[in-house]
This record gives C-alpha cells, sequence and structure tokens, in this order.
C-alpha cells in the first residue's frame, strides 16, 4: 500500500498537463471539476500510503521510491525521489486535503472568469510541486518543489495581471523568495562540500562531517531561505502584498501550505540542525520577533484580508519559535491545526467578498451575519480556534508550542504570550467589524455606491467551509498535551527523536500554562469586544506606524531600492557608456583622427606617386651604395 | 580511445551546409519560397547527421570520436583533423538544432537567397569550429565565421546596423591577431623541441613551455575567445551587435558564436596550457563574477529588450567562465553544459523578440504593454524561456547553474558565494521586463498584437521541449559531457600536481577520506 | 670590333632615366605609358649585358618574364586608359584623381 506514494504527486501532474492542453476547451465549470478530482485523487493515495505506513512497526515507517537519476556528475549523484516518513506523510496529507477542499471552493469562487481554466492549471501544478517539496528525499528535489512552488505563487498573485498592482505583487514575492533561495543555495553547496551528499538519509548519517562552525552557518543559510518562503523578518512584507492573488490561493498558498514550507524545511533538516544551538537561538529570536511584530500590525490593518496575512506571518513566527526551541513536533502541529483554520478564515473571508462584490475594506463591512450566515456560522470557529479558546485547535496547539518555549526561556515564552493575547484581539475586531456592527456597505462612500445586499455564496463553497470548521475545531485532539493521548507526538516520535525538549514539562506546569493561555484568550477577545462595540472608526487604536507596517518597505526601498537603482543606472551609463565602451570607442577615435591625417598623402595624381617610389628608389640605392662605399 | 567509423560523419556536417550555400547563392532565380524550403532542408539534413552522431557516440568514453584526420598542406603541417568528444558534441548538437529554427523562424523577406547562403556557410563556420583538432583549421573556422556574421548584421540589420558590425567584425577579429600569433608561436616551440611542425592539437599538448611563455600564450588564446565570447571587460560589442542584427542574427551570435569563445578556452587553454590557466584562474574567475554581477546590474537599467538579454548573457557567459575555471568535475561539467542551455534559451528569447517585433514594430519595453491578454501564447512560452533563464528548477538553467556553483564554491567558496547573487538579480530584470511587457492593462496599440500561430508554435516548439527536456532528464547529456570533463581535469591535474577536492569526485567516499585527512 | 659593356649599361642607364623623368613630367596617360615602356627595356638591356658580362644565361631568360609581363600590363592598361578616354574626354593623368584620401 505504500507504494501507492508516487500516485500522490501523479495526479496533480496529470491533471496539469490535461488542464495545459485540453483546459480551455473544457472551460468553466469542467475544469475546475477535472482539478479538483485530480487533487482529490491525489487525497486517496495520501490516505492509501497513509493506511500502509500506519501497518508498519514504528521503527520501520521510512522507505524511499526512486524513480530515475537526475544529476549524475562525478562526486554529485541526484536522484528523484520520494522519502515517505511519518512527517512527509504527515504533510501530505494535509496538503491534499486542504488543497481538496479549496478547489472545490475555488470552482464556486472562479465562476465567470475569463481565464478560468487557467487558475487550475497553476493551482494543479502548485500541488505537484508542493508535494515534490514535502516527499523529497534531498535538499536539490526539495529545492525543485521550493521554487516550484514560489513560481506557481508567482503566476498566481499577478494573476489578475491586468492591474499594475498585481503584477508587481508577484514579482515582489518572487523576487523576495529568491534572496531566501540564495541562503538555500549555499546551504546546499555547503553540506555538499563537507558531506559529498545532498541526500537527507546520507547527510544525517555522515553528521560528522559537518562540524559545528559550518553546521551553524548552513542552518542559519537554510533558515535565510526559510525566511523568504515563511514570510519571517526580514523577508516577511512580501506576503500583504501577496493577497493581491485571489483568494483561495491566499487561503491554500499563502496560508495552508506553501508559506510554511520554511518550517518543514527546517523540521525537515532537524538533525543538523541540533548540531547548532547557536543557531537555534537567532531561529528562535527571529520566530518570536516576527511572531510580535505582525500581530501588533495585524490590529490596525483596514484590508480583511491583509489581517489575516499578517496573522499568518505572526502565526508561521510561532512555528519557527518552536522550531528554534527545538520543539519540532510542536511546529508540525500547529502546522496543521493552522492549515485548517487559517484555511478556513480565508475562505470565510473570501465567501465576504464574493458575497460583497469584491469588497475588503473592514470598513465597509458589518452585520452580515445575518445576510451571510453560512459564513458567519463556520468564521465563528476559525476565530475562536485562533484567538486560543479551548477546546478548539488552536488553544492545543499555540499551547504545545508556548509550553515548549517556556522550557527554554521564560522571556520569550512572555513575547509569545503577549503575541496570543494580541493575536486574540485582532481576530475579534476582524470577526466584529465584518459580523456585527452597522451595515456600513449600505452607506456609499466617497469613491463608491452603497452594495447591494451581499448573498451567500453557492454550496460549492460552503461544503469547504463546513469541513474546514469541523477539522478546525477537532484537530487539537490528535495531540493532547496528556500521557497516553498525545497521538501526534507518538506519531512523528521517529523522526524528531533525540530532539532537544522533545519531554513533556511536568504535569503541573503544563496545566498551569494551559489556564494562562486560555486566561490570555479570553482577555484579549473581551478588550477588542468593548473597544469596537461603541464604534467602528478608532484611530487612537489603529496607528500610522503600524498601518504603515512599521515603515519596513519604506525602509527597504530607501536602503536598497533607490540606491540600487541608482547603481544600474550609474553602472548602465558611466561605468558602460564612458568607461568600458568609451575605451573602445575612444581607440577607434584615435585611428580614426590619425587616418584623417595621413590620408593627405594620397593626393590622387600618378606624378605624386611616382616621384615617391622614385624618391625610395633613390635612397635604396643611397642606402646600398653607403654600405659598400663605407665598408 | 578514438574510435572513427567509416563513414566521415563530420566532414558531411561542415561540407553539408557549406554546399548547401554555394547552391542557394547560385539559384538566382529561384522563388522565395523555394529558396526558404531548401535552406530549412539542408540545416535539417545536417542536424540529422548530427543526430547520427550523437546517436552512434560512445558513452562514457572521454577521447575524441569519429576522428578522421587528412593531410591538407603537408609542408605546413596542417591537416584536415576532425572529431568530437562529450564536451563538444551538444554544441555541434546545439548549432544544428538553432539554425533550422533560425531559417524557418526567422525568415527575411529583403534577399533571401543571400541571407539564406550566408546562414549556411555559417552553420559549417560554426561546427567547423566545434570539431577541429587542428589549430590552423579550428583558426581558419574560427574566422571564417565572421565574415557570414558580418554581412548579416550589416545586411539584414536595424538602424545602428553599420556601427554595429564594424564593432563587431574590428574587435573580433583584433582578438583573433593574438590567437594566430600564439598558435603559430605554439607551433613553431613545437617544432623547435621535437623537430615536427604540427598543428595537431593532441600532437601540440606535449609541448614543454617555461612560465612566462605560457602566461603569454595563454593570454594570447584568451584574448581572442575573451572578446568572441564575450567576457567582462570585452564585451561591448555584443549589445550593440545584439541589438542592431536581425532576429536570425541575434540568435546566431548569442546562441552559437559566443560558445566558441568559451568552447575555445576549454578546448585549447586548458589543454594546451594547463599551469597557465591554474595559475591565472583567480584573475578570470574574478572577471567571470564581476561579469555575472556587473551584466545584471546594467541588464536592470536597460530598456531596450535586446540590449537587455545581451547584458544578461554576459551575466551567463560568466557562470560558464566560473565553472570553467573551478577545475572541478561539476564546475567544468556545469559550464559546458550551460553552454547548450544558454544557446538554447538566448535563440528562443531572441526569436521571442523578433516575434513582438515582426508584430510591434519596436522590442522597446516602453512601448510594450498588456501583451499577455491579445498573445496569451506568445506569453506562456515567453514565461517558460524567462523562467530558464532565471534558474528555475526543472527547466534547463537551473542544472547547469547549480552544477557551475557547487563546483566551484568547492574550491573557491566566496567566488561561489558572490556569483550566487546574481540569481537574484536576474530574477529581477527578467521579471520587471515581463512585467512591463506582458503585465498590465492593453492599450489599443498593443491589444491588437497577433498571437503564436500554428506555424510559429511549431517553430519554437523544439527549444521549449529541449528545454523541458534538459531540465527534468539531462542525464544522457551529463553522461556525455562529464567523461570528457573528467579527462580534462585529470590532465589538468597531472600537469600542475594539483587535485580537485575528493568530494567532487567521490561525493561522500571523499568526504571522508579528506575528513580523516584533516584529522 | 667589339663594344665594351659599360656602353650598354650607360646607354641603358640613360633609357631608364628618360622614362622615369618622362613619367614624372607628363600629363598624357599613353606617353606615360610608352616612359613605363622605356623604363622595362632599359631593364631588359641591363639584364642581357651582365647575361653576357657575366656568362650567366638566367639573365637573358628574365627578360622573356619582362616581356610577357610588359605585354600582359600593356593589354590591361591600355584597356583601362580606352575605357576611361570613352567615359571622360580629358585625357590628362592628373584628371583622373578620384582615389584621392
Amino acid at each position: 500500500m505504500v507504494h501507492a506514494a508516487f500516485l500522490m504527486p501523479l495526479f496533480p501532474l496529470v491533471g496539469f498537463a490535461v488542464l495545459l492542453t485540453l483546459g480551455r476547451r473544457i472551460g468553466d465549470p469542467w475544469a475546475g471539476w477535472i482539478g479538483t478530482a485530480a487533487i482529490a485523487g491525489a487525497f486517496v493515495a495520501a490516505c492509501v500510503t497513509f493506511a500502509g505506513l500506519v501497518g508498519e512497526p514504528a521503527s520501520t515507517r521510512e522507505f524511499t521510491q526512486t524513480f530515475f537519476t537526475w544529476i549524475p556528475v562525478g562526486g554529485l549523484q541526484v536522484k528523484a525521489a520520494l522519502y515517505i516518513d511519518p512527517l512527509s506523510m504527515t504533510m501530505c496529507l494535509f496538503i491534499t486535503g486542504v488543497s481538496m477542499l479549496i478547489h472545490l471552493y475555488s470552482i464556486g469562487y472562479m465562476k465567470g472568469d475569463r481565464d478560468y481554466s487557467k487558475f487550475f492549471v497553476y493551482l494543479n501544478l502548485f500541488v505537484f510541486s508542493m508535494l515534490v517539496l514535502v516527499l523529497a528525499n534531498n535538499l536539490l528535489v526539495t529545492f525543485v518543489g521550493w521554487e516550484g512552488v514560489g513560481v506557481c505563487s508567482y503566476w498566481l498573485i499577478s494573476y489578475w495581471f491586468q492591474s499594475e498592482s498585481n503584477a508587481s505583487a508577484g514579482k515582489k514575492a518572487f523576487i523576495y523568495n529568491r534572496i531566501g533561495d540564495v541562503g538555500f543555495l549555499l546551504a546546499m553547496f555547503l553540506i555538499f562540500s563537507k558531506a559529498g551528499s545532498l541526500d537527507y538519509s546520507v547527510i544525517f548519517a555522515h553528521k560528522d562531517l559537518i562540524g559545528g562552525g559550518v553546521a551553524t552557518a548552513a542552518v542559519l543559510l537554510l533558515f535565510l531561505g526559510a525566511c523568504g518562503k515563511s514570510a519571517q523578518i526580514p523577508l516577511f512584507n512580501w506576503l500583504p502584498d501577496a493577497m493581491a492573488g485571489p483568494t483561495p490561493v491566499s487561503a491554500l498558498i499563502h496560508a495552508a501550505t506553501m508559506v510554511t514550507a520554511g518550517v518543514y524545511l527546517l523540521c525537515r533538516v532537524s538533525p543538523i540542525l541540533q548540531l547548532s544551538p547557536d543557531a537555534d537561538w537567532v531561529i528562535a529570536i527571529v520566530g518570536v520577533s516576527t511572531a510580535f511584530v505582525a500581530m501588533t500590525i495585524a490590529t490596525s490593518q483596514q484590508d480583511i484580508k491583509k489581517v489575516l496575512a499578517f496573522s499568518t506571518v505572526s502565526q508561521i513566527g510561532y512555528m519557527i519559535l518552536a522550531v528554534g526551541c527545538g520543539a519540532y513536533t510542536a511546529a508540525i502541529f500547529l502546522m496543521v491545526c493552522h492549515a485548517f483554520y487559517k484555511g478556513l478564515l480565508f475562505l470565510g473571508a473570501g465567501s465576504v467578498i464574493h458575497g460583497t462584490e469584491d469588497e475588503q475594506d473592514l470598513k465597509r463591512l458589518g452585520a452580515l451575519r445575518k445576510v451571510l450566515p453560512w459564513t458567519f456560522g463556520t468564521f465563528i470557529f476559525g476565530w475562536l480556534a485562533i484567538s486560543g479558546i479551548p477546546p478548539f485547535s488552536g488553544f492545543w496547539s499555540k499551547g504545545d508550542v508556548l509550553d515548549n518555549v517556556f522550557a527554554k526561556s521564560p522571556v520569550l515564552w512572555a513575547i509569545g504570550l503577549v503575541t496570543a493575547l494580541g493575536t486574540a484581539y485582532y481576530m475579534t475586531r476582524l470577526f466584529y467589524l465584518t459580523f456585527y456592527g452597522k451595515a456600513r456597505w449600505r452607506e456609499p462612500a466617497p469613491d463608491r455606491p452603497a452594495h447591494h445586499t451581499p448573498h451567500e455564496s453557492p454550496w460549492v463553497m460552503r461544503i469547504p467551509l463546513i469541513v474546514l470548521a469541523v477539522l478546525a475545531s477537532v484537530a487539537g485532539f490528535i495531540d493532547l498535551p496528556v500521557g497516553g493521548l498525545d497521538f501526534f507526538n507518538t506519531w512523528l516520535d521517529p523522526v524528531f527523536a533525540g530532539s532537544l525538549y522533545n519531554d513533556h514539562e511536568h504535569s503541573l506546569t503544563v496545566w498551569a500554562l494551559s489556564v494562562t493561555d486560555a486566561a490570555v484568550a479570553v482577555l484579549g477577545l473581551f478588550i477588542a469586544w468593548r473597544i469596537w462595540r461603541v464604534r467602528a472608526d478608532r484611530p487612537e487604536f489603529e496607528p500610522r506606524f503600524l498601518q504603515r507596517v512599521w515603515y519596513w518597505d519604506d525602509a527597504y526601498d530607501a536602503i536598497f531600492g533607490r540606491p540600487g537603482e541608482a547603481l544600474a543606472r550609474f553602472s548602465a551609463t558611466v561605468i558602460e557608456g564612458r568607461i568600458i565602451d568609451g575605451a573602445v570607442n575612444g581607440v577607434g577615435s584615435l585611428v580614426r583622427v590619425t587616418s584623417t591625417k595621413a590620408r593627405r598623402f594620397q593626393t590622387g595624381y600618378v606624378r605624386n606617386y611616382a616621384l615617391a617610389i622614385a624618391l625610395g628608389l633613390a635612397l635604396i640605392i643611397a642606402f646600398m651604395v653607403s654600405r659598400v662605399w663605407w665598408s | 580511445m578514438s574510435h572513427s567509423p567509416g563513414f566521415p560523419y563530420l566532414t558531411v556536417l561542415v561540407l553539408l551546409p557549406a554546399a548547401g550555400a554555394l547552391v542557394v547563392a547560385l539559384m538566382a532565380k529561384a522563388p522565395r519560397k523555394a529558396l526558404e524550403v531548401l535552406g530549412v532542408a539542408i540545416s535539417l539534413a545536417t542536424l540529422g547527421f548530427a543526430i547520427g552522431v550523437a546517436v552512434l557516440f560512445h558513452t562514457h568514453t572521454g577521447g575524441f570520436q569519429f576522428v578522421s584526420n587528412h593531410d591538407w598542406a603537408q609542408a605546413l603541417g596542417i591537416h584536415w583533423f576532425v572529431g568530437v568528444d562529450g564536451i563538444s558534441l551538444f554544441l555541434v548538437l546545439l548549432s544544428t538544432v538553432l539554425f533550422p529554427i533560425v531559417l524557418a523562424g526567422a525568415r527575411t523577406k529583403n534577399d533571401p537567397r543571400s541571407f539564406i547562403a550566408w546562414m549556411l556557410l555559417l552553420e559549417a563556420a560554426c561546427i567547423g569550429s566545434f570539431i577541429s583538432l587542428d589549430l590552423i583549421l579550428f583558426f581558419f573556422f574560427f574566422e571564417l565565421t565572421l565574415v557570414p556574421s558580418y554581412f548579416i548584421i550589416s545586411g539584414w540589420g536595424y538602424a545602428g546596423r553599420a556601427y554595429a558590425a564594424i564593432k563587431f567584425f574590428v574587435y573580433t577579429f583584433l582578438g583573433s591577431a593574438f590567437l594566430l600569433v600564439g598558435i603559430l608561436a605554439v607551433a613553431f616551440i613545437h617544432q623547435h623541441q621535437t623537430g615536427v611542425l604540427t598543428f595537431s592539437l593532441p600532437a601540440l599538448e606535449h609541448t614543454h613551455f617555461s612560465g612566462t611563455t605560457e602566461v603569454l600564450l595563454f593570454c594570447a588564446f584568451t584574448a581572442a575567445f575573451a572578446v568572441k565570447a564575450p567576457l567582462f571587460p570585452f564585451h561591448t560589442w555584443s549589445p550593440d551587435a545584439y541589438s542592431q542584427a536581425p532576429t536570425g542574427g541575434s540568435m546566431i551570435l548569442a546562441g552559437v558564436l559566443a560558445k566558441i569563445g568559451t568552447y575555445g578556452i576549454i578546448r585549447f587553454d586548458l589543454n594546451l596550457f594547463p599551469q597557465a590557466s591554474k595559475d591565472l584562474a583567480p584573475v578570470l574567475l574574478t572577471l567571470a563574477v564581476i561579469g555575472i554581477l556587473y551584466g545584471a546590474i546594467v541588464a536592470c537599467a536597460q530598456r531596450d529588450m535586446k540590449r537587455l538579454i545581451a547584458y544578461s548573457s554576459l551575466a551567463q557567459i560568466g557562470f560558464i567562465a566560473l565553472g570553467t575555471f573551478a577545475f572541478t568535475t561539476q564546475g567544468l561539467t556545469g559550464g559546458v553544459l550551460l553552454m547548450v542551455n544558454h544557446g538554447l534559451i538566448t535563440a528562443a528569447i531572441f526569436l521571442l523578440i523578433g516575434w513582438i517585433y515582426e508584430r510591434r514594430r519596436t522590442w522597446q519595453l516602453s512601448e510594450l504593454r498588456g501583451l499577455q491578454t491579445p498573445a496569451p501564447v506568445m506569453a506562456a512560452v515567453f514565461t517558460v524561456v524567462m523562467m530558464a533563464s532565471i534558474g528555475l528548477p526543472g527547466l534547463n538553467g537551473f542544472v547547469s547553474e547549480f552544477l557551475i556553483l557547487s563546483g566551484t564554491f568547492l574550491v573557491h567558496r566566496w567566488w561561489a558565494v558572490a556569483a550566487t547573487f546574481g540569481v537574484v538579480l536576474a530574477a529581477l530584470y527578467l521579471l520587471w521586463a515581463y512585467q512591463q511587457g506582458f503585465h498590465g492593462t492593453v492599450d489599443p496599440v498593443n491589444a491588437k498584437t497577433r498571437d503564436l500561430d500554428w506555424t510559429e508554435r511549431l517553430v519554437i516548439a523544439p527549444l521549449i521541449i529541449l528545454i523541458v527536456f534538459l531540465g527534468v532528464y539531462p542525464k544522457p547529456v551529463l553522461d556525455r559531457i562529464t567523461p570528457s570533463v573528467n579527462q580534462l581535469v585529470a590532465r589538468v591535474e597531472v600537469s600542475t600536481h594539483t587535485h580537485q577536492p575528493l568530494v567532487a569526485r567521490y561525493g561522500t567516499a571523499g568526504a571522508e577520506i579528506a575528513a580523516k585527512g584533516q584529522r | 670590333m667589339s663594344i665594351n659593356g659599360d656602353w650598354y649599361l650607360i646607354l641603358a642607364a640613360a633609357l631608364f632615366a628618360i622614362g622615369a623623368v618622362g613619367l614624372l613630367v607628363r600629363r598624357n596617360v599613353l606617353v606615360m605609358f610608352m616612359c613605363i615602356e622605356l623604363m622595362l627595356n632599359a631593364a631588359n638591356l641591363t639584364f642581357v649585358t651582365f647575361s653576357r658580362m657575366l656568362g650567366d644565361i638566367g639573365g637573358q631568360a628574365v627578360v622573356f618574364f619582362v616581356l610577357v609581363v610588359a605585354a600582359a600590363e600593356v593589354v590591361i592598361g591600355l584597356g583601362i586608359v580606352v575605357t576611361i578616354f570613352r567615359r571622360r574626354v580629358s585625357t590628362t593623368a592628373d584628371d583622373l584623381h578620384v582615389l584621392k584620401g
């Protein structure tokens, strides 16, 4: 049964190929159904593989499927091969599952789009790349998937390319990712130069070849890659712009799957991470800073999708923090739960946007609970889950992370807790401004007329909402912090055996921490409710500093953007034009000037030439005669 | 070692297009269509022979195959001495693939007879350069490429063609002068030592040079190749020539002719002057890295698509040089592979730009806008090619770039690190260019742009297929390049008493030995 | 009576000088042609003389080459001159300075 693994990436690949060649002819909505069916096939294959894997004893739950040798050059032998173990299996299950739901949702959401089939072409290719990323048995094939999802993300963000800002957002995402990729590439070079291979199994078996300093460098370089892909400081500001893409894309790529790839990568190479405690600290600090900074920004954004985007950045910050604390299981646990509730929140937001004809401004929404009952009903679960209210999944998963952080450093834990408070606050603000209060969409704004009454989404969009709402509520139960009920921990144990902080704290501490988490969540919820119930316009709680994202983009523009442009212009005009080409043309001019002078000798009169010949002859004779004479 | 079938495949590879050129040139009365068909047919027949060579080529042997060696000017020691190994095989294939595409896809209405004849002559000269194992023969073909390219640029080019053609010709010719002096010097030194006057490469490899002589000769050879490639800072003819040449000319200039330069470095510099190559490697590596970064930075400031691609080519050639002078199996193999990949990619890009010009009469990015709306297929093809150029894994550019960088990193860490940043810059200018030309709301002028028709799709399809295939399954190519590269690396190692890191050759086993050695 | 070889050489030098001066001072293309012939034949005379004086037949052989070359030159040269005359009315060499730098 485990040998069905190759079907997981194969289905989306076939779907991609079919839609690419025939998609335009198949059209709306069957192209969408074909795309969804391909992912459903992958999901079934994942379930079958999973069943097979569970059937094995815990110690032998790993196997490799090799297809062909990709790059065979001397000592560098890279194979196209899949590696199945509990970690990649977990990823595959939730990736295919969530993707399937979002494909289904897209059938309704994208209805009537002029490039309907193209959307599913990209989406299927994305799922294929994502599966390659998680299933690869070596760093280089992981990188193939890594870049594949990146380019799909580029295409999907700039999907509505007619608008200049969408196109720029896609480009920005790609370039930020590329900066991270430099880290990934250099890490691969470094690891290859020391271990002579890029296969995970070989690298881990020869850990001793990668010494302390090299390990730190390799981990930090990989982490740079992870920062790009998972939108962490200092490369996080592409993700909010990425919201320019269609909402299902934001849900799938920029919340549930692709952006968590950095976390997956770090977990995948956890044996290397453990060689370098210094790097762990860097990772933990970057993670907690990102979580905190993004949380503060999320409290002040006006756009419903931007709030969710910064929320995603913040939540991934938690995952990175967990990785930095050696709590890989907790990171993956949060990733899975986050995929469910953030996917749900994005799809809910999409449903709102779809229902109000593309209104994304929180200040133009409100009181939608009556007109969008299904959206509202499912959104509640997502909201409570992310806020960390027990017994929803966010409470358990975030709690797991914070427990582990507490074991590493109470300071980091305190920042994490404040972030949790903020999370509950901004989500409640979003929830309140969208579904409660006055129906602001009825009032015409200066720049646009009042909306018609919003409409609830069709059933293809409602089903994913319902399924995700259920999952977001109950997913936490796969890993309860009680001995014997921590199924997820046991399942992943073979992968992360030997992790630093694998054991849970003393049970009393765990209880105390859990109660604190729950109390903080309720507090955040309460504060937001008090503030935003009064009125929707509260500029004092939305400082400009936060609205402008801590002036992060402006700073980059000033530090890198404008000097970079100036450098390019200077190189192109002065260095290239004046110096390098100037030298070449200078030689040309020199020749021209000399020859202009020299051509005067060519008078064109035969007698002059004849005279020159005669004089030359005379000179030669004179020379020869003088030689004879003097000798 | 060298194996040669009875039939002189390689000689035919040169003579067929050359004869074709003559025939076409003489058909003064033939209608345009007939000439075009004939041109494509001849180049396709050449491609057929090249494929035959590739099929009969023995994998896993590093030496020259299909060797044929005949006296030409016996008293002067000049031979018709041709052969291919893994390094030149794919360059021959690249040439034979690109010429039919040029003849079919970049046709010209103005005097097609001369154009086709020049192109076929150029094909013969290019193939001849790649298969010559006699230095004078190589020089002959190396120079012969200049004549047709000069006439193609000056005859069918755009507004600034006269300046561009002269600059191209004179600049390259100046470099060749050094090459000729170098070749003669090598042969005479060899004659002095052995009493035999010969220009055959395998014989001259055994010449012994004193240190300074070797450095000087290396510089003489490299001057010609660096201009031809072009390497920074000898590149300024290329933006002018690439942008002013007609579409087919740009495709061949950037796709094939540039490779003769880098091929020359690998074939002649490394084989004849291993010690000097090794000694001067830091200089060339530095020039390569500067070329990579500088080319990319200057490309960022271009508003003219053809010049942009010219500068991006400068960066790519920098990568080739980087891999070459790393002297590791990965670096050199990657370098050879990148020659092929870059040939395919730039040819495809120039072809697309040519088609855009046919429709819009411009390739200035400021005048193009939102082309993806009226021409989605063209946009899709452009995207694939662009992504290959950026180095997206799964497409061909990545494999070579990765090999080069990983091979360089093993021996010259910081050069590789600096070069890796070129990867970001490539994304920067190409995505920017794409956004300018294809994204955004289409204006009325651009809205009527015709999408690719079926002929055009058919013409560019082979390039796209190769770009994808070589990205996904480069093994058949790598298996043939690597043995020859290993032989070359071994030659350099023996002559310089150095060796590449064990990791490069033996992977993990090598790494273990190296680690034990350190302790 | 045998004449001393020196006289032949003096005659040849005189002929050559006449030819050279004529070439320099005359403008008529045909006359210039004849002057060239004069110089060539002066050289021929020198060759024959030395051949006789040194007893080497090689000098006389060279004369035949020179004669052939001179004949060929006259044919081509006259051809050019005739064509030029057809195109232009004037006959002086100074009018033909289109190759001026």
